[in-house]
């Protein structure tokens, strides 16, 4: 079930990476690409199912965050990145743009601040618009608006395949990623062995990737305590895709002290989401969803884009965000102990995660060799699940179409599931292919992909008693 | 580009006896597009209802009835294209669609839409909790019984108190599952007898009043906390099958921008069963959630024959106007009403819904003069029949209005 090219129990790795979330992918490329020899090592059954698998797929500009911040310089180096290997990954880009409304004359004063803060943080091309200009940009809007400012440069990525991108260009690399892997020590005497569920690993590095657990892997690691994880939750809805007819442009709300505040927006899958929540709590598992919440994030929705009413919900997820005690990312490079901590990585990760991981390389110092020539990088290209470009069913030979409601083919199952790096369970089945998540969650292909998946996934979606016909 | 005199999108019970009745009527063209391998539609999983005594003169079950219309098409001689996908509805019955080809452009003169209803799902009903494996609806449970030979889990809870509710404890109980409880949050079953006693006779609970408010579970479900008045309880359990909350597969015209009517969430139909774009009809459940196969049978029927009538004349393009209903009528069909010829066949008799129950009186006005009244108790999701005046088609207002009383 997992990629363990060329691992025997003597081998050195190295760097290991610890936490397969969208910064761990980036950060597993980023090391390959320079001639590392890489590992991976994930808790859960598949990569992206901590806090990477629920975000609202922003590729941030940065223009609201703290000016001078690490997280700002490392949000711009990030994009910059994505902009500029997207295409040769086949990931999707959706040049949205954002408008930061306003709702009220406190709110229209506050924008102000806001468009100062963006052109000290090197975003020159927003603009503050007048009510009437934000609903010539988006008519959707509620027309009770009263001022928004212009972001052009925020679009929306898909959230799974860019980091499934990243670290299937590092297995092409010759990078070995172990799921399952939950880690219980590490000790450090030059290089470093770690034990995890899955036997011991030898590598020179550690780079602690491990999101909502940072805190509590850099303990095992026996690290000196630097900062500790808060989680807080984030509830979203997805409305139907009849829903991406009336709204083409991110909404954002006038950001407060602890969050950036509930976003209206599209996905690259052609549907509409609202969320996410801010929610403070302390267990870092359990993310879920609440009716009372959901039903005001809907009805919140419908407010600011008021056409929304009526359209049906497709799904409601909820995730984890690893904030910690304080407001930065927490980056602590240990050189004396060859450990490196990538944490507090807090909602901005999708759009930094390249980023951090050209810092991660910089702080270890990067490999001797050279990094790999433009030609060397082996072909690494994405199966497209975007909207704005064409996808399988719309070409020929694509066997029968499986799911429905969001038109997945059963060639790109069959692919996925054959893929370097299959899903190990059905959620990372759903976030290969969107399989099963469209509006009727299953109804009518649930069955079909039970059967298909039979004898991949960790927990089956049939028991193991079969029945006749 | 291929032309058919008229297409019908989907091969269940409406949409077959749609497609017949148009042959009948000596339609030359008539092609039916199903996106799955066989004709039933949902009949086709359903293992445990009879169909076909009324349009077949005997019961079939199941796969069995599907059988049948593919029998009864192919001896019509309409044209059925599996695997064929409709992707977008476009103005004038251009139709984009997707098969093993890739995609294809399709037209015809006129459209049925017939795409049936689903169960609403655990993410539209927001329900509380984790999201792990294990959690479906009915449809999708017989589907791996029916299809695939296989179960989901041993010990769900059932949510739900319609008639499928009954059939997803049969069929749980003849697959080796057992309910570990059945619940519904109204006060009392909406389904009528057997529901009412089957499951306690099978010893199984059946609480009314009583909620879902929270799923566990970190990979498959694990339990569920339900809340009855003041009290709550953790059920341990394998699966939760949310049953009925019947909606319209509805979703081509609301992605195609066609005119939609919130009350039923299907879309908008006047008495012919045209579509507020003259080009299209819809026939069957969705229209409204949800009736019976046989129900689905004979109002494709009867649409089939005024989309032969009107295929007589040039598209009638007269704009419609809307039927209005007091609350808490949940939905009306017909919900528009055009004026010109009145076409025979269509939809012959409003059906009308109510949200929940209540008593008092239920009045039909034309043009604000009583056409027809009637006092009761009202429940929810039961089918209630209004018939339809000769004239309405003369009608400049429609209004369905209810006064409670005790």
């Amino acid at each position: 079930m997992s990629t363990q090219r060329g691992m025997a129990p003597t081998d050195i790795f190295d760097v290991a990476i610890i936490g397969a979330g969208v910064v761990g992918c980036a950060a597993a490329r980023r090391f390959a690409l320079a001639g590392a020899k890489v590992i991976v090592l994930e808790k859960g059954a598949d990569i992206l199912s901590g806090a990477s698998k629920a975000n609202s797929a922003i590729l941030h500009t940065g223009f609201d965050a703290p000016s001078g911040s690490l997280e700002l310089e490392l949000v711009k180096a990030g994009r910059e990145e994505y902009l500029q290997i997207h295409e040769g990954l086949n990931l999707p880009l959706v040049k949205t743009g954002a408008l930061v409304c306003a709702w009220s004359k406190a709110e229209t004063e506050n924008l102000e601040a806001i468009a100062r803060q963006a052109r000290n943080n090197g975003i020159l091309n927003v603009q503050l618009v007048s009510a009437r200009e934000a609903l010539a940009l988006e008519p959707g809007l509620s027309n009770s608006v009263t001022a928004a400012l212009h972001v052009p440069d925020e679009h929306i990525i898909d959230p799974w395949s860019a980091p499934l991108g990243y670290i299937s260009q590092a297995i092409a690399l010759g990078a070995a990623v172990l799921r399952s892997c939950e880690v219980k020590s590490g000790q450090f005497d030059g290089t470093w062995k770690l034990e995890s569920s899955r036997g011991a690993v030898r590598t020179k590095w550690v780079v602690n990737a491990a999101g909502l657990f940072g805190d509590q892997v850099d303990a095992i690691l026996g690290l000196a305590p630097e900062f500790q994880i808060k989680p807080r939750k984030g509830q979203f809805v997805v409305l139907d895709k009849a829903a991406a007819r009336e709204l083409k442009t991110i909404i954002l709300p006038v950001p407060n002290e602890v969050t950036k505040g509930i976003v209206i927006c599209p996905t690259a899958f052609g549907n509409i989401l609202i969320g996410p929540t801010a929610e403070e709590q302390n267990d870092r598992l359990r993310a879920t969803v609440e009716h009372q919440t959901l039903q005001t994030l809907v009805a919140h929705g419908t407010k600011i884009v008021p056409g929304l009413a009526h359209l049906p919900v497709t799904a409601v997820y909820a995730g984890l965000r690893p904030a910690s005690d304080k407001k930065e990312y927490r980056v602590i490079n240990r050189a004396a102990s060859n450990a490196i901590t990538l944490g507090g990585i807090r909602s901005t990760g999708l759009s930094s995660a390249l980023g951090l991981a050209q810092y991660a390389l910089e702080l270890h110092g990067g490999m001797d060799r050279d990094e790999f020539r433009q030609n060397e990088i082996p072909n690494v290209y994405m199966p497209n699940l975007a909207e704005t470009r064409p996808r399988d069913w719309q070409a020929d030979g694509h066997g029968e179409i499986i799911c429905h409601c969001e038109m997945v083919t059963r060639r790109e199952i069959e692919a996925a599931l054959s893929s370097p790096l299959p899903p190990g369970d059905f959620g990372g089945l759903r976030r290969r292919t969107r399989a099963g998540i469209g509006r009727c969650q299953g109804f009518y292909c649930n069955a079909k992909l039970a059967e298909i998946t039979r004898g991949s996934l960790d927990i089956p979606l049939a028991i193991e008693r079969e029945y006749h016909k | 580009m291929s032309q058919s005199d008229v297409i019908v999108i989907g091969g269940g019970p409406s949409g077959v006896a749609a497609a017949i009745s148009l042959r009948k009527a000596g339609i030359a063209k008539v092609t039916v597009l199903e996106r799955e391998s066989y004709l039933g539609g949902a009949t086709r999983y359903c293992s445990h209802s009879p169909f076909g005594m009324l349009e077949f003169g005997r019961v079939h079950f199941g796969a069995a009835y599907g059988r049948r219309l593919e029998d009864e098409a192919s001896r019509w001689g309409v044209d059925v294209r599996y695997g064929h996908s409709v992707v977008e509805l476009r103005d004038k019955g251009h139709l984009l669609i997707s098969n093993h080809n890739g995609l294809e452009t399709l037209e015809a003169k006129r459209i049925v839409v017939s795409t049936g209803a689903r169960e609403t799902t655990r993410a539209a009903r927001l329900i509380t909790g984790d999201r792990p494996v294990g959690v479906l609806t009915t449809g999708t449970l017989q589907s791996y019984v029916a299809f695939h030979g296989m179960m989901p889990f041993k010990r769900p809870i059932i949510v739900g108190s319609e008639l499928v509710t009954l059939s997803a404890v049969l069929t749980c109980l003849n697959h080796g599952a057992r309910p570990v409880a059945v619940i519904e949050s109204r006060k009392e079953k909406i389904a009528p007898a057997p529901l009412n006693w089957f499951p306690s006779m099978m010893g199984i609970p059946f609480h009314c009043g009583a909620e879902l408010v929270d799923i566990l579970g970190r990979g498959r479900v694990e339990a569920v906390r339900v809340q009855r008045g003041e009290t709550f309880e953790t059920l341990e359990c394998d699966g939760v099958l949310f049953s009925g909350g019947f909606t319209p597969e509805s979703s081509l015209f609301m992605t195609s921008g066609l005119s939609m009517d919130w009350g039923s969430s299907g879309p908008a139909v006047d008495q012919a069963g045209r579509c507020d774009n003259p080009y299209y009809f819809a026939a069957g459940n969705v229209l409204r959630a949800v009736e019976t196969g046989g129900w689905a049978f004979r109002e494709g029927r009867a649409v089939g024959e005024s989309v032969a009538a009107d295929l007589k004349t040039e598209v009638f393009s007269e704009r419609p106007i809307k039927v209005t209903h007091d609350e808490p009528i949940k939905l009306v069909v017909p919900n528009l009403i055009r004026g010109g010829p009145d076409l025979p066949g269509g939809l012959k008799e409003f059906q009308l819904r109510f949200k929940r129950i209540t008593r008092g009186r239920l009045t039909l006005l034309i043009d604000g003069d009583q056409e027809w009244s009637k006092h009761g108790t009202w429940r929810p999701e039961r089918r209630i029949i209004v018939p339809r005046p000769r004239t309405i088609h003369c009608a400049r207002t429609v209004h369905f209005t209810f006064r409670q009383e005790r």
